[in-house]
Protein backbone atom coordinates (compact mmCIF):
# COMPACT_ATOMS: atom_id res chain seq x y z
CA UNK A 1 0.00 0.00 0.00
CA UNK A 2 1.78 3.12 -1.14
CA UNK A 3 -0.13 6.29 -0.69
CA UNK A 4 1.87 8.52 -3.04
CA UNK A 5 1.46 6.07 -5.92
CA UNK A 6 -2.30 5.90 -5.53
CA UNK A 7 -2.47 9.67 -5.21
CA UNK A 8 -0.78 10.03 -8.56
CA UNK A 9 -3.24 7.66 -10.19
CA UNK A 10 -6.19 9.85 -9.15
CA UNK A 11 -6.99 12.24 -12.01
CA UNK A 12 -6.65 15.88 -11.03
CA UNK A 13 -10.05 17.57 -10.86
CA UNK A 14 -10.70 20.41 -13.29
CA UNK A 15 -9.01 23.60 -12.14
CA UNK A 16 -12.17 25.70 -12.14
CA UNK A 17 -13.91 23.46 -9.62
CA UNK A 18 -11.01 23.16 -7.18
CA UNK A 19 -11.83 25.40 -4.21
CA UNK A 20 -8.36 25.58 -2.74
CA UNK A 21 -4.81 24.64 -3.54
CA UNK A 22 -4.10 21.00 -4.30
CA UNK A 23 -1.00 19.48 -2.79
CA UNK A 24 0.31 16.93 -5.25
CA UNK A 25 1.82 13.85 -3.70
CA UNK A 26 0.72 14.89 -0.24
CA UNK A 27 -2.86 13.77 -0.43
CA UNK A 28 -2.99 10.05 0.36
CA UNK A 29 -5.72 7.69 -0.70
CA UNK A 30 -8.74 8.74 1.41
CA UNK A 31 -9.01 5.40 3.24
CA UNK A 32 -5.28 5.08 3.84
CA UNK A 33 -5.20 6.67 7.24
CA UNK A 34 -8.28 4.77 8.36
CA UNK A 35 -6.72 1.49 7.21
CA UNK A 36 -3.48 2.31 9.01
CA UNK A 37 -5.32 3.03 12.26
CA UNK A 38 -7.31 -0.20 12.06
CA UNK A 39 -4.15 -2.15 11.25
CA UNK A 40 -2.40 -0.76 14.35
CA UNK A 41 -5.24 -1.92 16.62
CA UNK A 42 -5.44 -5.33 14.94
CA UNK A 43 -1.69 -5.81 15.28
CA UNK A 44 -1.83 -5.06 19.00
CA UNK A 45 -4.70 -7.55 19.43
CA UNK A 46 -2.76 -10.18 17.49
CA UNK A 47 0.29 -9.78 19.73
CA UNK A 48 -1.90 -10.11 22.80
CA UNK A 49 -3.57 -13.22 21.39
CA UNK A 50 -0.24 -14.89 20.62
CA UNK A 51 1.37 -14.01 23.95
CA UNK A 52 -1.64 -15.31 25.90
CA UNK A 53 -2.29 -18.34 23.74
CA UNK A 54 1.29 -19.62 23.97
CA UNK A 55 1.50 -18.68 27.64
CA UNK A 56 4.67 -16.69 27.15
CA UNK A 57 6.59 -16.17 30.42
CA UNK A 58 9.60 -14.04 29.66
CA UNK A 59 9.97 -11.92 32.80
CA UNK A 60 6.54 -10.47 31.94
CA UNK A 61 4.14 -13.34 32.55
CA UNK A 62 1.28 -13.85 30.17
CA UNK A 63 0.41 -17.37 31.31
CA UNK A 64 -2.58 -16.22 33.39
CA UNK A 65 -3.82 -13.84 30.69
CA UNK A 66 -7.11 -14.63 28.99
CA UNK A 67 -6.74 -14.61 25.22
CA UNK A 68 -8.41 -12.11 22.97
CA UNK A 69 -10.84 -14.77 21.83
CA UNK A 70 -11.79 -15.73 25.40
CA UNK A 71 -12.26 -12.10 26.28
CA UNK A 72 -14.33 -11.43 23.17
CA UNK A 73 -16.53 -14.43 23.91
CA UNK A 74 -17.09 -13.21 27.46
CA UNK A 75 -17.76 -9.71 26.16
CA UNK A 76 -20.40 -11.07 23.80
CA UNK A 77 -22.05 -13.01 26.61
CA UNK A 78 -22.16 -10.00 28.92
CA UNK A 79 -23.63 -7.73 26.29
CA UNK A 80 -26.73 -9.91 26.55
CA UNK A 81 -27.08 -9.41 30.31
CA UNK A 82 -29.07 -6.66 32.01
CA UNK A 83 -26.35 -6.25 34.65
CA UNK A 84 -23.80 -5.11 32.06
CA UNK A 85 -26.05 -2.34 30.78
CA UNK A 86 -26.99 -1.36 34.30
CA UNK A 87 -23.26 -0.94 35.06
CA UNK A 88 -22.67 1.08 31.90
CA UNK A 89 -25.62 3.37 32.49
CA UNK A 90 -24.68 3.90 36.14
CA UNK A 91 -21.12 4.85 35.24
CA UNK A 92 -22.27 7.15 32.45
CA UNK A 93 -24.82 8.87 34.69
CA UNK A 94 -22.14 9.53 37.29
CA UNK A 95 -19.63 10.92 34.83
CA UNK A 96 -22.16 13.09 33.02
CA UNK A 97 -23.42 14.55 36.29
CA UNK A 98 -19.95 15.13 37.76
CA UNK A 99 -18.45 16.46 34.57
CA UNK A 100 -21.36 18.80 33.78
CA UNK A 101 -21.09 20.23 37.27
CA UNK A 102 -17.34 20.66 36.88
CA UNK A 103 -17.71 22.30 33.48
CA UNK A 104 -20.21 24.89 34.70
CA UNK A 105 -18.52 25.66 38.02
CA UNK A 106 -15.02 25.43 36.56
CA UNK A 107 -15.77 27.98 33.85
CA UNK A 108 -17.55 30.24 36.34
CA UNK A 109 -14.79 30.10 38.94
CA UNK A 110 -11.97 30.34 36.37
CA UNK A 111 -13.57 33.39 34.78
CA UNK A 112 -14.22 35.03 38.13
CA UNK A 113 -10.60 34.54 39.22
CA UNK A 114 -9.27 35.90 35.95
CA UNK A 115 -11.57 38.93 35.85
CA UNK A 116 -11.89 39.99 39.47
CA UNK A 117 -9.12 40.62 41.93
CA UNK A 118 -11.53 40.06 44.81
CA UNK A 119 -12.46 36.61 43.51
CA UNK A 120 -8.81 35.93 42.84
CA UNK A 121 -7.84 36.83 46.41
CA UNK A 122 -10.68 34.89 47.99
CA UNK A 123 -10.57 31.73 45.89
CA UNK A 124 -7.06 31.63 44.43
CA UNK A 125 -5.03 30.49 47.46
CA UNK A 126 -7.72 28.01 48.48
CA UNK A 127 -7.78 26.40 45.06
CA UNK A 128 -3.99 26.30 44.85
CA UNK A 129 -3.90 24.26 48.07
CA UNK A 130 -6.73 21.94 47.03
CA UNK A 131 -5.48 21.41 43.49
CA UNK A 132 -2.56 19.07 44.22
CA UNK A 133 -4.82 16.65 46.12
CA UNK A 134 -5.65 13.77 43.81
CA UNK A 135 -9.41 13.52 43.42
CA UNK A 136 -9.32 9.86 44.37
CA UNK A 137 -7.72 10.78 47.71
CA UNK A 138 -10.94 12.63 48.45
CA UNK A 139 -12.84 9.34 48.83
CA UNK A 140 -12.74 9.49 52.66
CA UNK A 141 -13.92 13.11 52.52
CA UNK A 142 -16.71 12.12 50.13
CA UNK A 143 -17.81 9.31 52.45
CA UNK A 144 -17.92 11.71 55.40
CA UNK A 145 -19.64 14.50 53.48
CA UNK A 146 -22.34 12.79 51.50
CA UNK A 147 -25.23 10.69 52.75
CA UNK A 148 -25.09 8.33 49.76
CA UNK A 149 -22.27 6.60 47.89
CA UNK A 150 -23.77 7.79 44.66
CA UNK A 151 -23.34 11.46 45.55
CA UNK A 152 -19.84 10.73 46.79
CA UNK A 153 -18.82 9.27 43.45
CA UNK A 154 -20.29 12.20 41.54
CA UNK A 155 -18.37 14.51 43.86
CA UNK A 156 -15.08 12.70 43.13
CA UNK A 157 -15.78 12.90 39.40
CA UNK A 158 -16.56 16.57 39.74
CA UNK A 159 -13.40 17.27 41.74
CA UNK A 160 -11.29 15.52 39.10
CA UNK A 161 -12.53 17.65 36.21
CA UNK A 162 -13.03 20.90 38.10
CA UNK A 163 -9.36 21.87 38.39
CA UNK A 164 -8.29 21.37 34.77
CA UNK A 165 -11.36 23.31 33.64
CA UNK A 166 -10.79 26.13 36.15
CA UNK A 167 -7.11 26.49 35.38
CA UNK A 168 -7.52 26.44 31.62
CA UNK A 169 -10.41 28.91 31.81
CA UNK A 170 -8.35 31.25 33.96
CA UNK A 171 -5.48 31.18 31.50
CA UNK A 172 -7.71 31.51 28.45
CA UNK A 173 -9.57 34.50 29.90
CA UNK A 174 -6.33 36.23 30.90
CA UNK A 175 -4.86 35.68 27.45
CA UNK A 176 -7.78 37.34 25.64
CA UNK A 177 -6.85 40.05 23.17
CA UNK A 178 -7.67 43.28 25.07
CA UNK A 179 -8.86 45.07 21.93
CA UNK A 180 -11.92 42.80 21.66
CA UNK A 181 -13.13 43.90 25.05
CA UNK A 182 -12.29 47.53 24.37
CA UNK A 183 -14.26 47.40 21.13
CA UNK A 184 -17.37 46.19 22.93
CA UNK A 185 -16.92 48.69 25.75
CA UNK A 186 -16.72 51.58 23.28
CA UNK A 187 -20.05 50.37 21.90
CA UNK A 188 -21.45 51.01 25.34
CA UNK A 189 -21.35 47.37 26.38
CA UNK A 190 -21.28 46.72 30.12
CA UNK A 191 -19.80 43.97 32.24
CA UNK A 192 -22.29 41.29 31.25
CA UNK A 193 -22.24 42.15 27.57
CA UNK A 194 -18.45 41.88 27.61
CA UNK A 195 -18.71 38.56 29.43
CA UNK A 196 -21.21 37.04 26.99
CA UNK A 197 -20.00 38.57 23.76
CA UNK A 198 -16.24 38.58 24.29
CA UNK A 199 -14.91 36.69 27.29
CA UNK A 200 -16.76 33.41 26.97
CA UNK A 201 -16.61 32.97 23.18
CA UNK A 202 -13.02 34.24 23.06
CA UNK A 203 -11.84 31.95 25.84
CA UNK A 204 -13.75 28.95 24.51
CA UNK A 205 -10.85 27.37 22.58
CA UNK A 206 -8.75 27.41 25.77
CA UNK A 207 -11.65 26.24 27.92
CA UNK A 208 -12.19 23.28 25.60
CA UNK A 209 -8.61 22.20 26.23
CA UNK A 210 -9.47 22.03 29.92
CA UNK A 211 -12.71 20.16 29.22
CA UNK A 212 -10.81 17.58 27.16
CA UNK A 213 -8.30 16.99 29.94
CA UNK A 214 -11.11 17.09 32.49
CA UNK A 215 -13.24 14.41 30.88
CA UNK A 216 -10.23 12.08 30.77
CA UNK A 217 -9.35 12.61 34.43
CA UNK A 218 -13.02 12.35 35.42
CA UNK A 219 -13.31 9.02 33.73
CA UNK A 220 -10.27 7.67 35.56
CA UNK A 221 -11.69 8.90 38.84
CA UNK A 222 -15.22 7.61 38.38
CA UNK A 223 -13.83 4.11 37.72
CA UNK A 224 -11.47 4.29 40.70
CA UNK A 225 -14.19 5.61 42.97
CA UNK A 226 -16.51 2.83 41.88
CA UNK A 227 -13.81 0.27 42.65
CA UNK A 228 -13.56 1.63 46.17
CA UNK A 229 -17.12 2.42 47.09
CA UNK A 230 -19.53 1.73 44.29
CA UNK A 231 -22.63 -0.34 43.89
CA UNK A 232 -22.94 -1.19 40.24
CA UNK A 233 -20.86 0.63 37.68
CA UNK A 234 -18.13 -0.58 35.34
CA UNK A 235 -15.36 0.03 37.88
CA UNK A 236 -17.24 -1.81 40.61
CA UNK A 237 -17.89 -4.80 38.28
CA UNK A 238 -14.27 -4.97 37.15
CA UNK A 239 -13.04 -5.08 40.73
CA UNK A 240 -15.66 -7.67 41.64
CA UNK A 241 -14.49 -9.88 38.76
CA UNK A 242 -10.92 -9.55 39.98
CA UNK A 243 -11.82 -10.62 43.52
CA UNK A 244 -13.56 -13.74 42.22
CA UNK A 245 -10.65 -14.44 39.83
CA UNK A 246 -12.75 -13.99 36.69
CA UNK A 247 -9.93 -12.69 34.47
CA UNK A 248 -11.85 -12.58 31.19
CA UNK A 249 -14.44 -10.51 33.10
CA UNK A 250 -11.71 -8.11 34.25
CA UNK A 251 -10.59 -7.65 30.67
CA UNK A 252 -14.16 -7.10 29.49
CA UNK A 253 -14.38 -4.40 32.16
CA UNK A 254 -11.19 -2.77 30.92
CA UNK A 255 -12.31 -2.89 27.32
CA UNK A 256 -15.59 -1.29 28.37
CA UNK A 257 -13.77 1.42 30.32
CA UNK A 258 -11.58 2.10 27.31
CA UNK A 259 -14.48 2.28 24.89
CA UNK A 260 -16.65 4.46 27.11
CA UNK A 261 -13.69 6.73 27.83
CA UNK A 262 -13.10 7.09 24.14
CA UNK A 263 -16.79 7.77 23.59
CA UNK A 264 -16.97 10.54 26.20
CA UNK A 265 -13.70 12.16 25.04
CA UNK A 266 -14.88 12.09 21.44
CA UNK A 267 -18.17 13.66 22.44
CA UNK A 268 -16.35 16.55 24.13
CA UNK A 269 -13.96 16.82 21.19
CA UNK A 270 -16.78 16.97 18.64
CA UNK A 271 -18.72 19.48 20.67
CA UNK A 272 -15.58 21.58 20.88
CA UNK A 273 -14.96 21.48 17.17
CA UNK A 274 -18.55 22.45 16.51
CA UNK A 275 -18.33 25.41 18.84
CA UNK A 276 -15.02 26.68 17.50
CA UNK A 277 -15.57 26.35 13.78
CA UNK A 278 -14.57 29.98 13.49
CA UNK A 279 -10.95 29.26 14.39
CA UNK A 280 -8.69 29.88 11.39
CA UNK A 281 -6.99 26.78 10.06
CA UNK A 282 -3.72 26.53 8.20
CA UNK A 283 -3.46 24.65 4.91
CA UNK A 284 -2.35 21.53 6.77
CA UNK A 285 -5.52 21.63 8.87
CA UNK A 286 -3.95 22.64 12.17
CA UNK A 287 -5.78 25.30 14.08
CA UNK A 288 -4.04 28.59 14.71
CA UNK A 289 -5.38 30.58 17.57
CA UNK A 290 -5.84 34.13 16.32
CA UNK A 291 -5.53 36.17 19.47
CA UNK A 292 -5.85 39.14 17.15
CA UNK A 293 -2.11 39.24 16.61
CA UNK A 294 -1.49 40.50 13.12
CA UNK A 295 2.07 39.28 12.82
CA UNK A 296 1.17 35.69 13.59
CA UNK A 297 -1.59 35.58 11.03
CA UNK A 298 0.58 37.33 8.49
CA UNK A 299 3.30 34.73 9.09
CA UNK A 300 0.77 31.98 8.40
CA UNK A 301 -0.27 33.64 5.19
CA UNK A 302 3.30 33.90 4.01
CA UNK A 303 3.92 30.26 4.78
CA UNK A 304 0.81 29.16 2.92
CA UNK A 305 1.65 31.40 0.00
CA UNK A 306 5.26 30.31 -0.36
CA UNK A 307 4.89 26.61 0.32
CA UNK A 308 1.41 25.89 -0.88
CA UNK A 309 -0.84 27.90 -3.13
CA UNK A 310 1.58 29.12 -5.77
CA UNK A 311 3.58 25.94 -6.16
CA UNK A 312 0.53 23.73 -6.12
CA UNK A 313 -1.29 25.73 -8.76
CA UNK A 314 1.73 25.72 -11.04
CA UNK A 315 2.29 22.02 -10.60
CA UNK A 316 -1.33 21.25 -11.22
CA UNK A 317 -1.29 23.16 -14.47
CA UNK A 318 1.82 21.34 -15.54
CA UNK A 319 0.35 17.97 -14.78
CA UNK A 320 -2.75 18.50 -16.84
CA UNK A 321 -1.87 17.31 -20.33
CA UNK A 322 -5.03 18.34 -22.22
CA UNK B 1 -9.34 80.76 9.04
CA UNK B 2 -9.65 81.31 5.34
CA UNK B 3 -12.08 79.37 3.24
CA UNK B 4 -13.01 76.73 5.80
CA UNK B 5 -16.56 76.04 6.80
CA UNK B 6 -15.32 74.84 10.18
CA UNK B 7 -15.84 78.28 11.64
CA UNK B 8 -19.46 78.19 10.56
CA UNK B 9 -20.04 74.94 12.39
CA UNK B 10 -18.30 76.27 15.47
CA UNK B 11 -20.54 79.31 15.45
CA UNK B 12 -23.61 77.13 15.70
CA UNK B 13 -22.88 74.39 18.20
CA UNK B 14 -25.74 72.00 18.43
CA UNK B 15 -26.44 69.07 20.72
CA UNK B 16 -29.38 67.53 18.93
CA UNK B 17 -29.09 63.76 18.53
CA UNK B 18 -27.60 62.77 15.20
CA UNK B 19 -25.46 65.88 15.28
CA UNK B 20 -21.76 65.95 15.87
CA UNK B 21 -20.39 66.16 19.36
CA UNK B 22 -18.09 68.86 20.65
CA UNK B 23 -15.03 67.40 22.34
CA UNK B 24 -12.92 69.63 24.51
CA UNK B 25 -9.73 69.07 26.43
CA UNK B 26 -8.44 71.83 28.69
CA UNK B 27 -5.02 71.64 30.31
CA UNK B 28 -5.32 67.88 30.14
CA UNK B 29 -2.70 65.39 31.33
CA UNK B 30 -3.06 62.06 29.58
CA UNK B 31 -1.41 58.68 29.93
CA UNK B 32 -1.38 55.67 32.16
CA UNK B 33 -1.28 56.28 35.92
CA UNK B 34 2.28 57.19 36.85
CA UNK B 35 3.30 57.52 33.21
CA UNK B 36 1.86 60.70 31.68
CA UNK B 37 2.47 61.01 27.95
CA UNK B 38 0.79 64.32 27.20
CA UNK B 39 0.71 67.36 29.49
CA UNK B 40 -1.10 70.64 29.31
CA UNK B 41 -3.07 69.67 26.26
CA UNK B 42 -5.75 72.05 25.00
CA UNK B 43 -7.92 70.91 22.15
CA UNK B 44 -11.36 71.88 20.95
CA UNK B 45 -12.99 69.72 18.34
CA UNK B 46 -16.04 71.42 16.85
CA UNK B 47 -19.23 69.47 16.19
CA UNK B 48 -19.13 67.84 12.77
CA UNK B 49 -15.54 68.68 11.95
CA UNK B 50 -12.88 66.24 10.87
CA UNK B 51 -9.77 66.82 12.92
CA UNK B 52 -6.72 64.87 11.93
CA UNK B 53 -3.98 64.44 14.48
CA UNK B 54 -0.41 63.87 13.34
CA UNK B 55 2.74 63.32 15.25
CA UNK B 56 5.67 60.96 15.40
CA UNK B 57 5.09 57.56 16.93
CA UNK B 58 5.19 57.56 20.69
CA UNK B 59 3.94 61.16 20.98
CA UNK B 60 0.65 60.09 22.53
CA UNK B 61 -1.71 59.97 19.56
CA UNK B 62 -3.24 56.68 20.63
CA UNK B 63 -3.35 57.83 24.25
CA UNK B 64 -5.36 60.88 23.16
CA UNK B 65 -7.87 58.74 21.28
CA UNK B 66 -8.24 56.16 24.00
CA UNK B 67 -8.85 58.97 26.46
CA UNK B 68 -11.50 60.52 24.22
CA UNK B 69 -13.08 57.07 23.86
CA UNK B 70 -13.27 56.83 27.62
CA UNK B 71 -11.02 53.79 27.90
CA UNK B 72 -8.32 55.76 29.71
CA UNK B 73 -9.28 58.26 32.42
CA UNK B 74 -7.40 61.57 32.18
CA UNK B 75 -4.71 62.12 34.82
CA UNK B 76 -5.50 65.80 35.08
CA UNK B 77 -7.27 68.74 33.49
CA UNK B 78 -10.76 68.87 32.08
CA UNK B 79 -12.27 66.67 29.46
CA UNK B 80 -15.76 67.35 28.21
CA UNK B 81 -18.29 66.42 25.57
CA UNK B 82 -20.73 69.16 24.66
CA UNK B 83 -19.65 70.96 27.81
CA UNK B 84 -20.44 68.09 30.18
CA UNK B 85 -17.68 66.04 31.76
CA UNK B 86 -16.73 63.04 29.64
CA UNK B 87 -17.02 59.76 31.44
CA UNK B 88 -16.25 56.15 30.53
CA UNK B 89 -16.87 54.52 27.15
CA UNK B 90 -20.27 55.18 25.58
CA UNK B 91 -22.03 54.21 22.40
CA UNK B 92 -22.11 57.77 21.06
CA UNK B 93 -18.31 57.80 20.77
CA UNK B 94 -17.18 55.00 18.45
CA UNK B 95 -13.56 53.95 18.24
CA UNK B 96 -11.98 52.39 15.15
CA UNK B 97 -8.79 50.54 15.98
CA UNK B 98 -5.63 50.18 13.97
CA UNK B 99 -5.39 46.51 14.83
CA UNK B 100 -8.04 44.05 13.88
CA UNK B 101 -10.71 44.54 16.51
CA UNK B 102 -13.45 42.51 14.84
CA UNK B 103 -14.55 39.54 16.90
CA UNK B 104 -13.13 36.60 14.93
CA UNK B 105 -15.97 34.22 15.78
CA UNK B 106 -18.62 36.53 14.36
CA UNK B 107 -19.31 37.03 10.67
CA UNK B 108 -18.78 40.52 9.30
CA UNK B 109 -22.55 41.02 9.45
CA UNK B 110 -22.73 39.87 13.06
CA UNK B 111 -19.83 42.19 13.91
CA UNK B 112 -21.61 45.16 12.37
CA UNK B 113 -24.79 44.20 14.23
CA UNK B 114 -22.99 44.13 17.56
CA UNK B 115 -23.23 47.81 18.54
CA UNK B 116 -26.93 47.67 17.65
CA UNK B 117 -27.38 44.53 19.73
CA UNK B 118 -25.67 46.27 22.65
CA UNK B 119 -28.22 49.06 22.34
CA UNK B 120 -31.05 46.57 22.28
CA UNK B 121 -32.17 47.18 18.70
CA UNK B 122 -34.60 44.45 17.58
CA UNK B 123 -33.18 41.63 15.49
CA UNK B 124 -34.82 42.46 12.15
CA UNK B 125 -34.00 46.13 12.29
CA UNK B 126 -30.49 45.33 13.42
CA UNK B 127 -30.04 43.03 10.45
CA UNK B 128 -31.38 45.60 8.00
CA UNK B 129 -29.16 48.38 9.32
CA UNK B 130 -26.10 46.14 9.28
CA UNK B 131 -26.79 45.14 5.69
CA UNK B 132 -27.22 48.79 4.79
CA UNK B 133 -23.84 49.71 6.25
CA UNK B 134 -22.12 46.71 4.72
CA UNK B 135 -23.49 47.80 1.35
CA UNK B 136 -22.16 51.32 1.86
CA UNK B 137 -18.64 50.01 2.42
CA UNK B 138 -19.01 47.49 -0.42
CA UNK B 139 -19.06 44.31 1.64
CA UNK B 140 -22.52 42.97 0.81
CA UNK B 141 -21.25 39.79 -0.77
CA UNK B 142 -18.83 39.13 2.10
CA UNK B 143 -21.38 39.77 4.86
CA UNK B 144 -21.56 36.14 5.94
CA UNK B 145 -17.81 35.58 6.04
CA UNK B 146 -15.62 35.38 9.09
CA UNK B 147 -13.06 38.19 9.51
CA UNK B 148 -10.05 35.98 8.82
CA UNK B 149 -11.56 34.88 5.52
CA UNK B 150 -11.43 38.39 4.06
CA UNK B 151 -8.52 40.74 3.31
CA UNK B 152 -7.08 43.31 5.70
CA UNK B 153 -8.69 46.13 3.76
CA UNK B 154 -12.07 44.43 3.90
CA UNK B 155 -11.66 43.91 7.63
CA UNK B 156 -11.00 47.63 8.10
CA UNK B 157 -14.06 48.44 5.99
CA UNK B 158 -16.12 46.16 8.22
CA UNK B 159 -14.70 47.94 11.28
CA UNK B 160 -15.71 51.25 9.77
CA UNK B 161 -19.21 49.95 9.11
CA UNK B 162 -19.39 48.60 12.65
CA UNK B 163 -18.33 51.95 14.11
CA UNK B 164 -20.84 53.92 12.05
CA UNK B 165 -23.75 51.47 12.34
CA UNK B 166 -24.37 52.57 15.90
CA UNK B 167 -24.89 56.17 14.65
CA UNK B 168 -22.25 57.63 16.93
CA UNK B 169 -21.95 61.39 17.32
CA UNK B 170 -18.18 61.14 17.36
CA UNK B 171 -15.94 58.70 15.51
CA UNK B 172 -12.44 58.27 16.86
CA UNK B 173 -10.05 56.61 14.45
CA UNK B 174 -6.66 55.34 15.55
CA UNK B 175 -4.51 54.95 12.42
CA UNK B 176 -7.25 52.78 10.94
CA UNK B 177 -5.43 52.36 7.64
CA UNK B 178 -1.96 52.06 9.13
CA UNK B 179 -1.57 48.36 8.35
CA UNK B 180 -2.82 48.61 4.77
CA UNK B 181 -0.81 48.88 1.56
CA UNK B 182 -0.69 52.24 -0.25
CA UNK B 183 -3.23 51.27 -2.92
CA UNK B 184 -5.83 50.00 -0.45
CA UNK B 185 -5.14 52.92 1.84
CA UNK B 186 -5.96 55.47 -0.89
CA UNK B 187 -9.21 53.63 -1.64
CA UNK B 188 -10.11 53.56 2.05
CA UNK B 189 -9.50 57.30 2.43
CA UNK B 190 -11.84 57.97 -0.46
CA UNK B 191 -14.41 55.57 1.00
CA UNK B 192 -14.16 57.26 4.39
CA UNK B 193 -14.87 60.66 2.87
CA UNK B 194 -17.85 59.17 1.04
CA UNK B 195 -19.42 57.40 4.02
CA UNK B 196 -18.80 60.30 6.40
CA UNK B 197 -20.60 62.58 4.00
CA UNK B 198 -24.16 62.47 5.22
CA UNK B 199 -23.33 61.61 8.81
CA UNK B 200 -22.76 64.70 10.90
CA UNK B 201 -20.43 62.93 13.28
CA UNK B 202 -17.39 64.66 14.65
CA UNK B 203 -14.27 62.79 13.59
CA UNK B 204 -10.91 62.64 15.27
CA UNK B 205 -8.54 60.80 12.99
CA UNK B 206 -5.06 59.94 14.18
CA UNK B 207 -2.35 59.17 11.66
CA UNK B 208 1.39 59.41 11.16
CA UNK B 209 0.87 60.00 7.43
CA UNK B 210 0.97 63.73 6.66
CA UNK B 211 -0.69 63.38 3.25
CA UNK B 212 -3.52 61.36 4.75
CA UNK B 213 -3.95 64.01 7.42
CA UNK B 214 -4.11 66.81 4.84
CA UNK B 215 -6.44 64.89 2.57
CA UNK B 216 -8.97 63.97 5.25
CA UNK B 217 -8.81 66.79 7.74
CA UNK B 218 -10.68 70.05 8.02
CA UNK B 219 -7.97 70.90 10.48
CA UNK B 220 -4.72 69.20 11.30
CA UNK B 221 -3.46 69.12 14.86
CA UNK B 222 0.28 68.70 15.28
CA UNK B 223 0.53 66.85 18.51
CA UNK B 224 3.42 67.85 20.70
CA UNK B 225 3.72 71.32 19.14
CA UNK B 226 0.42 72.67 20.33
CA UNK B 227 -0.40 73.92 16.82
CA UNK B 228 -3.56 73.35 14.85
CA UNK B 229 -3.61 74.19 11.14
CA UNK B 230 -6.60 74.79 8.89
CA UNK B 231 -6.70 72.87 5.65
CA UNK B 232 -8.13 74.59 2.56
CA UNK B 233 -11.13 72.92 0.96
CA UNK B 234 -12.42 71.29 -1.16
CA UNK B 235 -10.45 68.15 -0.59
CA UNK B 236 -8.94 66.83 -3.74
CA UNK B 237 -5.96 64.65 -4.41
CA UNK B 238 -5.08 66.91 -7.33
CA UNK B 239 -4.74 69.76 -4.88
CA UNK B 240 -1.62 68.20 -3.42
CA UNK B 241 0.26 70.06 -6.17
CA UNK B 242 -1.51 73.28 -5.23
CA UNK B 243 1.01 75.80 -3.84
CA UNK B 244 -1.03 76.40 -0.70
CA UNK B 245 -1.16 72.70 0.04
CA UNK B 246 2.52 72.28 -0.68
CA UNK B 247 3.30 75.08 1.73
CA UNK B 248 1.04 73.55 4.34
CA UNK B 249 2.59 70.16 3.86
CA UNK B 250 6.05 71.66 4.26
CA UNK B 251 4.91 73.39 7.41
CA UNK B 252 3.53 70.17 8.89
CA UNK B 253 6.64 68.19 8.04
CA UNK B 254 8.90 70.91 9.40
CA UNK B 255 7.03 71.10 12.68
CA UNK B 256 7.23 67.35 13.07
CA UNK B 257 10.91 67.32 12.20
CA UNK B 258 11.63 70.15 14.66
CA UNK B 259 10.62 68.03 17.55
CA UNK B 260 13.73 66.99 19.41
CA UNK B 261 14.06 63.24 19.72
CA UNK B 262 11.29 62.59 17.21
Amino acid sequence: MSAPASARSVPAPPAAVVPGPVFPGRRPWPGARHARRTAAVLAALAVWQLLAQFRVDLWLRFSQFPTVIETAREFGRRLGTATYWQDVSDSLTRIVAGFALAAVLGVAVGTAIARSSVASDLLGPLLEVLRPIPAIALVPVAILLFPSNEQGIVFITFAAAFFPVTVSTRHAVRALTPVWEEAVRTMGGGRWRVLWSVVLPGALPGILGGLSVGIGVSWICVISAEMISGEYGVGYRTWQDYTIVDYPGVFVGMATIGLLGRLTSTAVELLGRRLTRWLPRTASGTVTYPGGRLHRRAAGRVRAGAGGAVDAATLRREREPS
Amino acid sequence: MTGTDVTVTIAAPTQAPGQGMRLTLADAVLGRPGAPVLRGLDLDVAPGEILTVVGPSGCGKSTLLRTLAGLLPPLGGRLSQDGAPLEGPAADRALVFQEDALLPWRSLRANVELPLAVRGVARTERRARAEDWLARVGLTEHAGRLPHHVSGGQRQRAQLARALAGRPRAVLMDEPFGALDAQTRAGMQQLLVTVLHGTRATVVFVTHDVDEALFLGDRVALLGTGRVLDVPRPRDRGASADPATVALRREVLASLGDRPGA
